[in-house]
């Protein structure tokens, strides 16, 4: 199989049972995306396939042959950490960070597609990502914050 | 670590090629689209296929559209393709309302509107919708393509009147102009299953009297995930709370429901029929009875 992790294309010869999450720890070693519940409950596993993001707990690694996956090691660019991260850094968007990978990937997504989320639409989009430190408050305030940052970096404010 | 047991994988690359796929190895074979009911319950052992036949590059089985009189949902459409769909919404907000509630975003972006009626999971929410909505089933097998109406789908919990060599392609719900509808559901937590729910389509006349209803239920034991005692009663009588009381007081006598971690069956019981009757409220509140 060959998929597009990050930008860079990489050939396996995989077992159809493999997961994707496991791919993208055990073979490709970027444990950024952590491996939580196994059930598709808990989010922790959150990665783009093909721009939307999925839950690869629940997702087989044959299944990304030709597609595109983007992980949390995305995230930062050549000018620093994304935004997202930053704002998960100064409002205290994270304890233990274990869910934090698909918090950022999730929360990512969000602004991409709604620049402006209000707090309602902030928790209906995380509702599928389980914080076990319950640091709900502040992880929609962290994507607030990125939100307000992003607008005046536009200039749109 | 939860990993399915062996298995061979072949990605499909038309229907005709998923069910030659299915022909050659007989019931050990299932179809994958969205995987969010199948591979948990490989991971579990509760099914070991031997075979998988992924069908996500079928983009003929994705879209929702209108024709001929028929709103069409692709088996392939995703359940957030669904919620954005702005014709669904418009002419059955009772999809709409459902597809709020089925687990998650992140889930909703992969799981299958198809896979989860081919689930047949009692407390799965859109077998009680489209059952509801009299929908059309269109299914593509050896012998070419057959529909089965909605009623007759479901044969019991985890089983479908869809073939081992068969797959299901589209579902076709019948357009009402002016009808309502409408899906309520009671959850312990965002993205859980339902306790219960209920969800209607009801058609008005002049007067507000009910000329057609469907009623779907979740998770109450319905193997058919309707009350056909509480459409009977309707049919025919004012859309009022006299009318809608006596309705979910038939929906929760006739329903099954069985005590499990959930809660237990009276209290599920109440739940049929007190969510029968909001979800019939809500439904005739956004129907047209003609005369406005």
């Amino acid at each position: 199989m060959g998929v597009t992790v990050n930008g860079v294309e990489h050939v396996r010869e995989v077992e159809p049972r493999l997961l994707l999450v496991h791919l993208l720890r055990d073979e490709l070693r970027l444990t950024g995306t952590h491996w939580g519940c196994d059930t598709s409950n808990c989010g922790a596993c959150t990665v783009w396939m093909d721009g939307l993001p999925v839950k690869s707990c629940t997702v087989l690694a044959v299944m990304a042959d030709g597609r595109s996956v983007r992980t949390v090691e995305d995230l930062e660019g050549p000018f620093g950490l994304d935004q997202i991260q930053t704002s998960f850094m100064d409002c205290h968007g994270l304890q233990c960070g274990f869910c934090t990978p698909g918090m950022l990937m999730t929360a990512r997504k969000l602004l991409d597609d709604n620049p402006d989320p209000t707090d309602t639409e902030i928790r209906e989009a995380i509702s599928g990502q389980i914080c076990r430190c319950t640091g709900y408050r502040n992880i929609v305030a962290a994507v607030r914050h990125a939100a307000v940052a992003e607008a005046l970096g536009r200039g749109d404010t | 670590m939860q990993v399915p047991a062996f298995f061979e994988y072949q990605r499909a690359t038309s229907v005709e090629h998923v069910v030659a796929l299915l022909e050659r190895f007989g019931p050990e074979a299932r179809i994958v689209a969205g995987g969010h009911s199948l591979i948990p319950m490989m991971k579990l052992r509760l099914a070991q296929p031997e075979l998988l036949v992924d069908v996500n590059d079928l983009h003929e089985l994705s879209g929702v559209s209108v024709v001929d009189g028929q709103l069409r949902i692709g088996a392939l459409t995703r359940h957030a393709e669904l919620l954005a769909s702005a014709v669904a919404g418009e002419h059955f907000p009772i999809l709409h309302d459902a597809e709020r509630v089925i687990a998650d975003p992140v889930v909703r972006n992969r799981g299958t509107v198809g896979g989860s009626v081919c689930q047949a999971d009692p407390s799965e929410d859109l077998s009680g919708v489209f059952t509801a909505l009299r929908t059309v089933a269109v299914v593509r097998g050896p012998d070419g393509e057959r529909t089965v109406p909605m009623r007759e789908f479901f044969r019991g919990p985890y089983e479908t009147a869809v073939a081992p060599a068969e797959i299901l392609v589209e579902l076709r719900v019948p357009l009402r102009p002016g009808a309502g509808s409408a899906y309520v559901k009671v959850d312990r937590r965002a993205g859980d299953w339902a306790v219960a729910a209920a969800g209607a389509v009801v058609s008005l006349g002049p007067g507000r009297v009910v000329t057609e209803v469907g009623i779907g239920l979740t998770a109450v034991g319905d193997a058919d995930f309707t009350a056909v005692e509480a459409e009977d009663l309707l049919r025919g009588e004012v859309a009022d709370e006299d009318a809608f009381a006596a309705a979910g007081a038939a929906a929760s006598a006739h329903c099954r429901p069985v005590a499990d971690q959930r809660g237990p069956v009276d209290y599920k019981r109440h739940l049929a029929g007190e969510l029968t009757v909001r979800a019939l409220r809500a439904a005739a509140a956004r129907a047209h009875d003609g005369t406005t």
